[in-house]
């Protein structure tokens, strides 16, 4: 890494954001390192979008600072527009232009990066490069948004919930460009709902809540400092309302126990010693079990055990 | 690919950055939005068929429903072979003799436009809806047949010259009408909808999110604007001549200047419509609602002088009104610039008024 590029990529203080009565973004702090793929988690309506359009210029704070690329927005906005990529949340590209035209009208804003070719290429389209945008599946659309967005060859890459709504088998593929992407210098700055996205892509994430931050760190920290690596989550199905919750605590390398209709989420530190634990305890209260699952805690976790609620509860 | 190449390292781009290769024409972000607008519209089946399909229909319809026809034949009716002898002298009229009851029947339905039955003491009692033209035509035709057949003789020789010149036909009117029509249509709808629509689908939003130069934006539309106003105007003008032979006597220029305003001021309106509606439907409201009004009181189909002369000043003021005023002025009468001066005024006004209050309020979200 250059020394010339300063170590904060993008610097956010003190942010502040209502609309009308509502507070989409109250006194947010935010560091990027140059050169990281950040990524910034919470549920839809936590303040996400808010807080990017703010830094991508698009929306002006109420208070705070924002400080990109060592610029800021009221005095070298021009120089900025050129230096970012930015991929917004559900934009409709026109649907009447081919792939090729659509990247050469962007690639005409900006004073270098690759050319409309060479942008296609690099996100894999090149057999619709002279289709309708129309005619694209939604992963290829979203594929042609990312081409936009990095057709002006971005210091600074904003990507805001870039796989919703896209199958597995697309978002795999945009995390696999992603990745490629982080490799040159580029910082990236992603939000997302989706926890495995970040997992796979962060280097650090921060998740907001109601406008807040209220966790910061990488994704194997975060899981680390708030929940056990595992969870064990089970169905006691009719007879769920009998459970002596109390009891569950009390088995050893249990660290917490959740339990939302009739079903139970363990956070489990020793695993082979707290499952048979825990069927020895349903036989002794006769409660039959009618699912067993574990899985390694994820930041899905992590976000539950600070907020008692999920990420995709809207 | 190997990665280095596809992504040169934020130094070896920050030293290029400072030194930009120049870029061709067609790279330069103006020439990029005009061909993009030009070819969004050139997809869109529907806008073509409006812009230029639709004044072709229009005209040829009207054109030929409104025909100037030789003199018509009027169709009367009497009771008495008397009056049917005398009246059949005049070559105008179309007389049949029915009894009284069938008669009625046949006024009463507009199969005849009049009926002359005998009244007291030899007079002759004409029948006929006096709100009708042909009705009072019938009646003086009728008449004069009937005194010259008892024996009057004119005190004064007449004859006539016809008279059936293109300039003063109804399709000279027409064409005009149709090309402000047409003028204001695909200024306000193209620059309307699809601003409404890019803002609909947040593109607006990612075009600022580009360091796109905002004024190129709104350039492309005046760009592709002029370009299809070519097409536009050349059709229907075109048309009107090859079929219809409607004469264009005033200079081109000064018509080609007129349909440029026009069109600059009619795209200002659209702006300004559409420079907060978020929805298509929000904005066809609008859209219609402004022009809704100038379609039927600026004179595209029948003279704005039938309106009574309280409103005359309100119906002069609207820029469809002085769009066609001028374009009649330049095509029927020759009139130059400084003759359309005024018309150009109030163009000109509209334009101002409405492309600077379009910034204060547009919105790219």
């Amino acid at each position: 890494m250059s020394a010339a590029i300063s170590p904060a990529a993008l610097r956010v203080t003190g942010l502040q954001k209502a609309y009308q009565d509502v507070v989409a973004v109250n006194g947010l702090d935010l560091e990027v390192r140059a050169g990281e793929c950040f990524g910034l988690l919470g549920p839809n309506g936590a303040g996400k979008t808010t807080t990017v359009e703010i830094c991508e210029g698009l929306t002006a704070p109420d208070s705070g600072e924002v400080e990109l690329l060592g610029l800021h927005w009221n005095t070298d906005a021009d120089q900025l527009r050129q230096r970012l990529g930015i991929q917004l949340q559900d934009t409709q590209l026109s649907e009447k232009l081919t792939v090729f035209e659509t990247l050469r009208l962007f690639r005409s804003f900006f004073s270098q990066g690759p050319g409309a070719a060479e942008a296609i290429a690099l996100v894999q389209l090149e057999e619709k490069k002279n289709s309708r945008v129309g005619n694209l599946s939604g992963g290829q659309k979203q594929r042609l948004a990312l081409a936009c967005a990095l057709v002006g060859d971005p210091d600074f890459l904003f990507l805001d919930e870039p796989t919703t709504g896209l199958d597995p088998q697309a978002r795999r593929q945009l995390w696999d460009l992603i990745e490629q992407f982080k490799s040159s210098g580029r910082t990236i700055l992603l939000t997302t709902h989706y926890m495995d996205e970040a997992e796979r892509l962060c280097e650090r994430v921060a998740i907001m809540d109601n406008g807040k931050q209220i966790a910061l760190g990488s994704p194997r920290e975060l899981i680390a400092s708030t929940c056990a690596e595992h969870m064990v989550a089970f169905s006691a199905g009719a007879k769920a309302h009998a459970l002596d919750i109390a009891a569950l605590r009390r088995i050893q390398g249990v660290r917490g126990v959740r339990s939302e209709n009739g079903t139970v989420e363990m956070q489990v530190t020793e695993l082979h010693l707290a499952v048979p634990a825990l069927l020895a305890e349903l036989t002794r209260q006769n409660i039959p079990l009618t699912e067993l699952s574990t899985h390694s805690a994820t930041l899905e976790d992590v976000f539950v055990s600070l907020t008692g609620r999920h990420l995709r509860d809207e | 690919m190997s990665e280095t190449t596809a992504f040169p390292d934020v130094q070896a781009r920050a030293a290029e950055r400072k030194t930009p290769r120049g870029r061709t024409f067609s790279e330069h972000p103006l020439v990029q939005l005009t061909i993009v607008r030009f070819l969004e519209t050139l997809r869109e089946p529907e806008a073509l068929f409006w812009i230029f399909a639709f004044p072709i229909l229009l005209a040829g319809g009207l054109g030929i429903a409104f025909r100037n026809r030789p003199a018509e034949v009027l169709k009367i009716a009497t009771v008495t072979p008397a009056l049917t002898e005398s009246l059949q002298r005049e070559k105008l009229l179309s007389v049949q003799q029915l009894s009284r009851p069938s008669a009625e029947e046949a006024l009463r339905t507009g199969k005849i436009a009049l009926l002359a039955v005998p009244g007291a003491n030899g007079a002759i009692v004409y029948r006929y809806d006096d709100t009708n033209p042909e009705g009072r035509t019938a009646r003086m035709l009728a008449d004069r047949a009937v005194q010259q057949a008892a024996g009057r003789v004119d005190p004064v020789l007449s004859s006539d010259v016809l008279m059936r010149e293109p300039g003063s036909r109804y399709i000279d009117f027409l064409i005009p009408g149709l090309l402000g029509m047409n003028l204001m249509g695909s200024a306000i709808w193209g620059m309307g909808f699809t601003v409404v629509d890019m803002r609909r689908k947040k593109l607006l939003k990612r075009l600022v999110a580009t360091p796109m130069p905002k004024q190129y934006f709104l350039l492309s539309y005046v760009f592709s604007r002029i370009l299809m106003l070519v097409a536009e105007v050349g059709i229907v003008l075109g048309f009107g001549a090859w079929i219809f032979h409607v004469p264009v006597r005033g200079s081109l220029l000064s018509l080609a200047l007129v349909c440029l305003l026009g069109s600059l001021t009619f795209s200002a309106m659209g702006l300004l419509l559409a420079s907060r509606a978020k929805t298509i439907e929000a904005a066809s409201g609008l859209m219609n609602a402004v022009m809704l009004p100038m379609w039927i009181a600026s004179g595209v189909f029948f003279s704005a002088q039938r309106f009574p002369d309280v409103v005359q000043p309100i119906i002069k003021a609207l820029p469809l009104t002085a769009a066609i005023d001028a374009l009649r002025a330049n095509m029927l009468q020759g009139a130059g610039l400084v003759q359309l001066s005024p018309q150009m005024g109030v163009l000109g006004a509209w334009l101002i008024f409405c492309f600077i209050l379009a910034l204060k309020l547009f919105r790219w979200r």
